[in-house]
């Protein structure tokens, strides 16, 4: 068709950065935690990972198949969601456990509610939730005897914490991760090295994290503790820092008005710090973040932003 | 020292270095020129001119249509062919007058005459750049005249010279500034001459600092006039955003820019003024640029009003050879108009023409939002871009209106940045304009129930007075 060109309304350019590139920095931003896994729970961690990503991913293309949907397994993010499930499980979880939440994540928490962007829960936590009330036993036994992994025997630090004992792990081997728990959560450092880049990237922005977790900290000081040492060991244990950069950023499931980003985050901090403090579980950043990503609809109805120029935030 | 800038908005590619290194040279042809008789916003003109007369350049050929309209005056000397529908920029048919140059381009009574504006009054400097049909010439074609005849002009604090040229790929204004800072001065002088207590500001982006030095020399005697660098971002020229840039003020859709003590002004405008008042030159000519990675020498040229877009890309080089562009722009690539066809004229409000090798809307298909909250970071008018879209998709003109669409300025930024390509600007356009047909039909509703009301109300009180 020799002198007919491509018609569009305005604007013509496009951003370099897609959905795509969007997953795969997140999927970058992992990898370090990844690695620490590997590193202390040997490969089985990597088995882990595997099978949740592919299962995930398998999950999303035969849905598409058979709903006769357009592909959207090239977008990455089932291989988010299979990671991020991965790093929540405890080392010696039989495999058919992860396998099962993956399916659970993608079928039932993204796909039956449309997909990409409109699941109204993180499927990874919602997931992981759904495992840990049905196999609550295998989902919370960090023993590690099976593999051999003497150092990192029984509770985790902050089950431990729970029962008052706080001291057995410094706040060294809590940043670096030398502690039982699940895959991914137990290095600090990893965790904030991934955070990091995707702050750089702007994958996410600082609001979520960094008002989460001081919420938390802030909260626990006033509640519970009145101790520095004893807030520093409640945020560096747990999933609290995996939660805040990695999954309570999770774009579907949080506000996109910058006003709910702040309700949203103080929220978060609000729950966990009440979950661990006063509930029956040693952790509740998955719970909070479930029950968080719930209230997101409600939040954004009463945090539009009003117009420039009709009396709304001055711009600087 | 900090820039002047916003919140909100983006930095896509510039692009600027493919042009902005090309001096402005004069391009002339012969032939048919075509004048459509809507040339940027407001009322078309009227026609005065008919088929065989013979015209002259600088003699107007349509006079303004309404109070929001500007005349359109021949940039050539010639023979009327016709006054018929011809395709535009934006690919629809509208009444155009076709004139033939002979050539020789000789100029009506009057053109060419020297004044001196400081002896001039407010409304006679009005009254020439209302006959010299000017619009603003940056792109939005609002007529210029109408812009200087403010409700309350004592309370103009400001005249506000916008050389942000935010737009990619544009370099033609950053030349003009370049080459012609004299004539931008003069322009912003014969606007304070109508406000004299106002303040003139040349605000420019960061990204032109050989236009800022070239400016700022020029002004540099000049106590009421002052050089403004702008943060190079998009965008800035956006009249509320560049408002709010240099002076702190902020207006939304309701409100003109004057009723905020400002006036807007492109630099290309300015200009035209100065060479309209002072050297009695009416607007007949513009810059405009060429360019694009299609283009074989992207430029910037002086072309009259009037000539078509293919025998201009023909003349300054055309296409690379061996390729066929996927698109053509007629303007930015932010708020420009596609082509299907280059057989369009030069219109006042036209700023660019741009051949590119891909089209990245194409290249680029829609998937599913993810919710990721770019658009509302990017909005400059703290807009949410993606609940507007979903109120566009299901037609909802209610809840458009309510998230205050209506404000939405179509800058193109949340479309830009969206990583799920989603036309959300696209969308607002359609929406906004059918909010804006609703509101006329209310409006037309709402003074024919108060006729019938009055009428009723006058039969009863006939009635009355018969009994």
């Amino acid at each position: 068709m020799e002198g007919l060109r491509n018609i569009s309304s305005s604007p013509h350019f496009r951003s370099k950065t897609d959905t795509k590139a969007i997953m795969l920095d997140v999927i970058l931003a992992m990898l370090p935690a990844m690695a620490i896994s590997v590193y202390r729970f040997g490969l089985r961690s990597l088995l882990i990972i595997v099978v949740t990503v592919g299962f995930a991913v398998l999950s999303e293309y035969l849905w598409n198949l058979l709903m006769k949907k357009p592909q959207t397994v090239q977008d990455l993010s089932a291989v988010v969601t299979g990671i991020i499930l991965a790093l929540n499980m405890p080392p010696e979880i039989p495999l058919w456990i992860p396998a099962l939440g993956a399916v659970f994540a993608i079928i039932v928490v993204k796909q039956l509610y449309g997909g990409i962007g409109q699941n109204f829960m993180n499927p990874a936590l919602a997931a992981r939730c759904f495992l840990l009330i049905s196999f609550a036993g295998l989902m919370n036994d960090f023993s590690c005897a099976k593999i051999g992994f003497d150092a990192m025997t029984g509770a985790t630090p902050l089950a431990m914490a729970k029962s008052g004992d706080m001291f057995r792990y410094g706040l060294l081997d809590l940043f670096l991760g030398n502690i039982p728990g699940t895959i991914g959560e137990v290095s600090a450092l990893a965790l904030l090295v991934g955070g990091a880049y995707l702050l750089f990237t702007k994958v996410i922005n600082w609001r979520i994290p960094v008002v989460y977790i001081g919420v938390f900290a802030v909260f626990i000081y006033i509640f519970g503790y009145h101790d520095l040492y004893q807030v520093a060991y409640q945020v560096l244990s747990g999933g609290l820092i995996f939660g805040a950069f990695f999954m309570a950023t999770d774009y579907a499931t949080s506000p996109i008005t910058v006003k709910g980003q702040f309700i949203y985050a103080a929220f978060l901090g609000i729950l966990t710090g009440l979950f661990r403090l006063f509930g029956g579980a040693p952790e509740g950043v998955s719970y909070a973040i479930i029950l968080g990503n719930l209230v997101v609809p409600l939040i954004e109805k009463y945090t539009i932003p009003k117009a420039f120029g009709k009396g709304g935030r001055k711009a600087k | 020292m900090s820039l002047a800038t916003f919140k909100g908005g983006t930095h896509p590619y510039e692009g600027k270095e493919l042009a902005e290194g090309s001096a402005i040279r004069k391009l002339d042809f012969e032939g048919n020129f075509f004048f459509p008789l809507s040339q940027g916003i407001g009322a078309p003109a009227k026609p005065v001119v008919a088929a065989g007369d013979h015209v002259k350049a600088g003699q107007i050929i349509a006079e303004a249509g309404g109070f929001v309209s500007a005349n359109v005056l021949s940039s050539v000397s010639g023979t009327v062919k016709a006054i018929e529908p011809r395709m535009t920029a934006n690919g629809l048919d509208s009444p155009c007058i076709v004139v033939e140059s002979d050539g020789l381009y000789e100029t009506a009574e009057g053109v060419g005459e020297k004044r001196d504006y400081t002896k001039l009054s407010g409304e006679e400097i009005i009254d020439i750049v209302k006959k010299a049909g000017i619009v603003g010439i940056g792109g939005a074609g609002f007529p210029t005249h109408v812009k200087l005849s403010p409700r309350f002009p004592e309370k103009v604090d400001y005249i506000i010279a916008n050389g942000s040229e935010c737009e990619p790929m544009l370099t033609s204004d950053y030349r003009l500034m370049l080459e012609e800072p004299e004539k931008l001065l003069g322009g912003m002088k014969v606007c304070l001459q109508i406000f004299p207590q106002a303040k003139g500001i040349i605000a420019i982006e960061n990204n032109k600092p050989e236009a800022i030095k070239a400016v700022k020399e020029i002004c540099a005697h000049e106590p009421n006039v002052e050089v403004v660098e702008l943060k190079t971002k998009y965008p800035e020229g956006g009249e509320r955003q560049l408002i709010y840039a240099v002076t702190g003020r902020t207006i939304n859709s309701g409100v003109l820019p004057a009723d905020a003590g400002c006036i807007v002004n492109n630099v290309a405008t300015l200009a035209a003024i100065y060479d309209a008042v002072v050297n009695g030159i009416p607007l007949m000519e513009k810059v405009i640029t060429i360019s694009g990675d299609a283009v074989k020498e992207p430029c910037n040229v002086r072309v009259r009003l009037g000539a078509s877009y293919d025998r201009i890309l023909e003349a300054v080089g055309g296409i690379k050879e061996g390729i066929t562009p996927a698109k053509y722009i007629c303007g930015g690539p932010m708020m420009g108009q596609a082509l299907f066809s280059l057989s369009i004229p030069v219109t006042k409000p036209s700023s660019a023409l741009l051949a590119f090798l891909y089209d990245e809307v194409s290249e680029n298909p829609t998937t599913a939002c993810i919710r990721c909250g770019r658009c509302v970071e990017v909005c400059p008018e703290f807009l949410v871009p993606t609940l507007l879209a979903k109120a566009a998709e299901n037609r909802d003109l209610e809840k458009f209106e309510k998230l205050e669409g209506m404000e939405c300025v179509e800058c193109g930024s949340c479309s830009y940045i969206c990583p799920a390509r989603r036309p959300l600007t696209q969308s607002f356009k359609v929406m906004r304009k059918k909010v804006a047909e609703q509101r006329r039909i209310r409006a037309a509703e709402a003074k024919q129930r108060e006729a019938q009301a009055a009428e009723a109300k006058a039969q009863a009180e006939n009635k009355k007075e018969e009994k």
